[in-house]
């Protein structure tokens, strides 16, 4: 029942065409729950300080009308800047200390039954699901997990360097060329949140995100098995055009001799949230305005303009895409 | 009888300031700008920072209309990416360094009690160097070829030419450039105020100003020279293919992080404590009363001068380091807030122990005290790993820097701005104005930035010409955007203010505020400083010494003549200010000028690989320096001592550490000597990131090496002799000496170039070789510039400009030698004997 209900509020969402806006201050996964407590903690303690502070600033700047002996005067520089910031911060820099072993369990967490691996690319993310025992799936722009199970991300870059980020689940890292970082994330919340990529890589850095899924471990593992083999729209007349325009040079479509592998994945495009790497809803317009000028879209993208195609040829390859469920 | 003589002693007052006034006098006409003197040089400097400060504001003006509504399309992807690029860029490099650059030179010498600083024609040079950096930087913005890659340029995005452009270049020559300009002023600010003081200013009684100031150029010192190192690494790589920071040939791009922030944190550091420098002159004025606890903030400001380094890995939280080092750096980026809030409690106690006149100079300083206060709450939130791993690269951090760095450092800077700003002519800005401009600025500020924390917790990372609607972003940014050009509106009634004619105003005082310290007796018509050189017994001698201005402009204290038409002052010893010669400085000048340009134009033309233009520039700037050497520096004086008045008389020649010279080339070869270091660190940085970090490439010839060395040791060996020899008197042994030293240096190049050449080492292919390479060429360098200096001690000498007695040039040359001995020693030996130790 409470997967099934979770299931329509997750296809709720995704005919809403974007993620959920969730910020850091309302968690979905282990790490942001944790990072929030330690966020409002330390706000309301900042808050109070620069109250004292300031009060103490406006009350010697403008009311104080006696004058203090020297000796009190420096007490206060005693309490003030060095007794009080140094018990205040040995505090909370424990309590920071505290959590991080925690928070990031990469030390032992080769035991995460799901491995995912994310490769930042001007402007996009090649996504490979490695669970274990069971063949790598691939995917693009999209990254879905299990609800209540760890996840280890493997986080490369192919150009320059990006970061990987979603904001209600966890805190960010960084994806450098000849480094693999990780990550482990455990989503406590079903949810599609908005993955920006955080480190500025170049002309369209602003137009590069992925949607996060986080779905019950139900329901994920039927989407991962059937993103596993090919899609069933494969086969209709649009791919076709799709190959006879070239598109196949570049974009992988499983079931298909489409074998390119310069450009994302679009095995299973028509399933996504969005596309464009999260920044249009998955609608065909969209697909068909992205084929037609993906340089008006995403300046700085490497894939060529192709509005010389007949308009009916376009629309024909972006209805045969949003077929690919 | 006694009338007569006072008649006599009148007109004789008058014929000393005559021609103390001519020396001083600033050439008339064109030649107005080839001034050297530190009232001009500090004014054109602090008015070109300001300038630059007005365009990269503008720049974020735009910025913010285009990110006023989601999916905005008012500015290009690409334009916005050079703007906020120039926006950091110029702001850090161009505004905030160099504004207490200016600052300082203008301030300094007055305050110290000093006609000049030690170096004014180092000053110009500097301030020449920077102004036509500057504008060919920002100017790059016109051409559409501004760098676009982030103030911070990260490799691979900015290192490779398939994804970035001319303008990585530009960033790159352009602030070089202007890099070696600030370390030329630190060499100046160090020397100026450790050795030019006036008699008595015991360390212990000078100016906090001048304490602070000491400790930035320190910083300045330490901070700059890795970034210059990266630069180094970074420009090979662009132009010359060599992997540093290819990961596909062994190299890493974290290492330009690691150097980059090694000098980008101390850098917010250096830009923030000159303008709590301020606020400490500013603060005992309107309290009326000395500061409170002298020692707590001069100790607070050198523990976070030294703290500043060791924080630059909480830039780098993100990277993936391992957690124990992102703890270290956690702590010790906390521990930092201690001596801030010393700094401000400072102030606080100051003000309580005293009466406070609420002026508009108060007005800046608290306001921005209570906005950098939330800029220093919510870094202690993001110097924590776990927060700043959300908090990092959002629009959280671009609240928590501005508030930072306009709280901390944009209004006081106003704040200093309205409270010297009576130096200049006696005129005060209006008070109105400034009460006006204060209001707007502090409020449309909060409006702008404050909504920024909250952006950023929404998912809002930085550096992005634009989001998408719906996920919650939209009103915050607009209301951003609204408090952007409230706060711009502010900036613009302070340079209303500052520009607006003023010539119908009556002159007031010289010392409006009643302050207490020395920088307020100087008349602001008259370029000499101060009249006459006093001597000091107190931490605020306008309030402790009576009649201090009225003996100080009467000519009552130290060198009130200038006899000889030369421009002097004083220098004194590092501890206690005792006097112990008269230095005689550089006046008015285009040589400086004629250096600067043709450097600049050397930069310039290698940014467009133009190779003939290059080394026509780089000739000329080198004949212009040697020229400049030869007709201004270690002149022989036309008697030993002279008489500097109440009976004091004091040598006007000295060589080895009582000069200020030889303290010039120490502290420039300690800058040197980090960078060399931090090249050193990328060699041993490379080491470690690789199981065999060779990669099976043979490395330099271990014979070749040490022969290199020990020949680079009897080079310096034979030139400590020549020093002696000299000393002796024994001329002719010391001239053979250079020429024998000079012949081993040659050879023990030769040997260094064949280290690496014999195995036929190729930079390109890997990064073992390139960094062996770029250590070698380090030291080769180097060698052929001890070989200049070996040369032209030589011509000195054969020119007698160079004697026994007057051996400044030789003691200076064997002092660059020893750091020569230094580095090539550790050079030969890391790279021909540690691989074979492994």
């Amino acid at each position: 029942m409470g997967q099934h209900f979770s299931l329509s509020a997750a296809s709720l969402l995704l005919a809403s065409g974007y993620p959920g806006a969730r910020s850091v201050l309302e968690p979905a996964g282990e790490e942001a729950q944790q990072i929030a407590v330690l966020f409002w903690v330390m706000l309301s303690g900042g808050a109070v300080i620069w109250l004292g502070v300031v009060g103490l600033l406006l009350h010697s700047a403008l009311f104080n009308r006696r004058r203090l002996a020297e000796k009190s005067a420096s007490s206060i520089i005693l309490w003030g800047g060095v007794v009080f910031p140094s018990v205040t911060l040995c505090a909370l820099l424990a309590y920071a200390l505290w959590l991080m072993p925690g928070l990031r369990p990469f030390a032992q967490a080769s035991s995460a039954a799901l491995r995912i691996e994310v490769t930042g690319r001007q402007f996009w993310w090649e996504v490979v699901y490695r669970p274990s025992q069971r063949p790598p799936v691939a995917s693009a722009n999209e990254i879905r997990l299990p609800v209540g199970e760890r996840v280890e991300l493997s986080l490369k870059s192919a150009d320059v360097i990006h970061s990987f980020w979603i904001p209600p689940l966890g805190g960010k890292m960084d994806m450098i060329p000849g480094r693999t970082n990780r990550l482990s994330l455990m989503a406590t919340k079903p949810g599609i949140f908005r993955g920006p990529c955080t480190e500025y890589c170049g002309t369209s850095h602003a137009l590069m995100a992925f949607s996060a899924v986080a779905m019950e471990p139900e329901a994920f593992r039927s989407w991962l098995a059937a993103q596993a083999i090919p899609a069933e729209g494969a086969g209709a007349s649009g791919g076709a055009l799709f190959l006879r325009h070239g598109c196949g040079s570049c974009h992988f479509v499983a079931g298909t001799d489409a074998r390119g592998l310069i450009g994302p994945d679009l095995s299973h495009l028509g399933s996504r949230v969005t596309v464009g790497a999260g920044i249009l809803p998955n609608t065909e317009d969209a697909v068909a305005r992205f084929i037609a000028r993906p340089d008006l879209i995403k300046p700085g993208s490497r894939m060529p303009a192709f509005d010389m195609l007949p308009p009916d040829d376009i629309r024909a390859i972006a209805a045969w895409l949003r077929g690919l469920q | 009888m006694s009338a007569a003589i006072k008649e006599r002693s009148r007109e004789e007052y008058k014929a000393q300031e005559e021609r103390l006034r001519d020396v001083w006098a600033n050439p008339a006409g064109w030649r107005y700008w080839t001034s050297v003197n530190n009232f001009q040089i500090g004014l054109w400097y602090g008015s070109a920072a300001f300038a630059f400060m007005l365009f990269a504001g503008a720049l974020a003006l735009l910025m913010r209309l285009q990110l006023a509504v989601p999916d905005n399309d008012f500015l290009s992807a690409d334009f916005f990416n050079q703007a906020f690029t120039l926006h950091g860029t110029v702001m850090m490099f161009l505004f905030a360094v160099p504004i207490f650059e200016a600052v300082a030179i203008f301030l300094l010498p007055p305050m110290l009690g000093a006609r000049e600083m030690p170096f004014p024609r180092l000053g110009a040079f500097s301030f020449w160097s920077f102004l036509l950096g500057g504008v060919f930087v920002c100017g790059s913005i016109f051409f559409n070829a501004a760098p676009s890659a982030g103030w911070f340029m990260y490799p691979p995005l900015a290192t490779d030419k398939q994804f970035s452009g001319i303008g990585a270049d530009i960033w790159l020559l352009g602030l070089s450039f202007i890099e070696v300009a600030s370390i030329a002023a630190a060499v100046e600010l160090i020397v100026g105020i450790m050795k030019c003081r006036a008699p008595g200013m015991r360390i212990n009684l000078m100016p906090l100003f001048a304490w602070y100031l000491l400790i930035v150029a320190g910083m300045i010192l330490f901070a700059f020279p890795p970034l210059i190192a990266g630069d180094l690494l970074f420009e090979m790589e662009r132009m010359f293919d060599w992997p540093f920071f290819d990961a596909a040939r062994g190299g890493d791009p974290l290492l330009w992080q690691h150097l980059f922030w090694i000098f980008g944190h101390p850098e917010v550091y250096i830009i923030f404590l000159p303008a709590i420098a301020l606020m400490a002159m500013i603060v005992p004025t309107f309290s009326q009363r000395p500061i409170v606890g002298y020692s707590w903030i001069v100790l607070a400001a050198v523990g976070t001068g030294f703290l500043s380094f060791g924080l630059w890995v909480h830039h780098m939280f993100a990277t993936g380091l391992p957690q124990i080092s992102l703890a270290f750096f956690s702590a010790a980026s906390e521990a930092v807030a201690i001596p801030t809030g010393v700094q401000i409690f400072v102030f606080i106690a100051t003000m309580l122990a005293g009466r406070v006149i609420f002026s508009t100079p108060m007005l800046f300083g608290t306001g921005g005290l209570a906005i950098f206060v939330i800029g220093g709450l919510t870094g202690v939130m993001v110097a924590l790993a776990p927060f700043d791993w959300q908090a990092h690269d959002t629009y959280f951090v671009v609240a928590h820097l501005h508030y930072v760095l306009i709280g901390g450092m944009l209004f006081p800077v106003v704040a200093g701005l309205y409270y010297y700003y009576p130096l200049i002519d006696a005129k005060k800005l209006s008070d109105r104005l400034g009460r006006l401009a204060f209001w707007l600025m502090f409020c449309g500020f909060n409006i702008a930035f404050f909504p920024m924390h909250l952006s950023g917790l929404r998912g809002m990372p930085r550096r992005v010409f634009t989001y998408p609607a719906e996920i919650g972003l939209d009103w915050l940014n607009l209301i951003s955007t609204a408090g952007a050009f409230i706060f711009a509106a502010g900036v613009l009634v302070v340079v209303f203010d500052v520009l607006r004619p003023k010539h119908r105003e009556p002159r007031g005082e010289f010392n409006p505020w009643n302050a207490g310290t020395l920088e307020w007796i100087s008349e602001p018509e008259e370029n000499w400083g101060v009249r006459s050189i006093p001597i000091v017994r107190s931490r605020y001698p306008l309030w402790d010494q009576k009649d201090l201005a009225r003996k100080v402009n009467g000519g009552r204290y130290y060198l009130p003549d200038a006899e000889e038409g030369w421009r002097e002052g004083l220098v004194t010893s590092v501890l206690d200010a005792e006097p112990i010669q008269v230095l005689r400085v550089g006046g008015t000048s285009h040589v400086t000028i004629v250096s600067a340009l043709s450097l600049g134009a050397a930069f310039i033309a290698l940014t467009f690989h133009w190779w003939i233009a290059t080394a026509l520039a780089a000739i000329t700037c080198f004949c212009a320096v040697i020229y400049w050497l030869w007709t201004g520096t270690g002149e022989i004086p036309e008697k030993p001592e002279k008489d500097v008045g109440l009976g004091l008389s004091l040598p006007l020649y000295a060589s080895g550490p009582d000069s200020v010279g030889w303290w010039a080339m120490f502290i420039t070869m300690v800058g040197d000597g980090t960078a060399f270091a931090s090249l050193v660190f990328g060699y041993f940085f490379y080491w470690t990131i690789h199981i065999d970090f060779t990669a099976g490439i043979a490395g330099p010839d271990a014979a070749w090496s040490l022969a290199a060395a020990i020949l680079f040791a009897a080079a310096w060996g034979l030139m400590v002799a020549a020093r002696m020899f000299n000393r002796r008197g024994a001329t002719a042994a010391m001239r053979g000496l250079l020429v024998l030293s000079l012949l081993t240096t040659v050879g023990a190049s030769a040997a260094g170039l064949a280290a690496p050449w014999s195995p036929g080492m190729d930079p390109t292919r890997h990064v073992y070789p390139a960094i062996v390479w770029i250590l070698v060429i380090w030291v080769l360098a180097h060698a052929a510039l001890g070989t200049v200096m070996q040369a032209y001690c030589l011509a000195r000498s054969l020119a007698g400009r160079l004697t026994p007695k007057h051996d400044m040039d030789l003691s200076n040359v064997v002092l660059y030698w020893h750091f020569l001995l230094i580095t090539a020693v550790i050079t030969f030996v890391t790279i021909g004997l540690f691989p074979a130790a492994m």
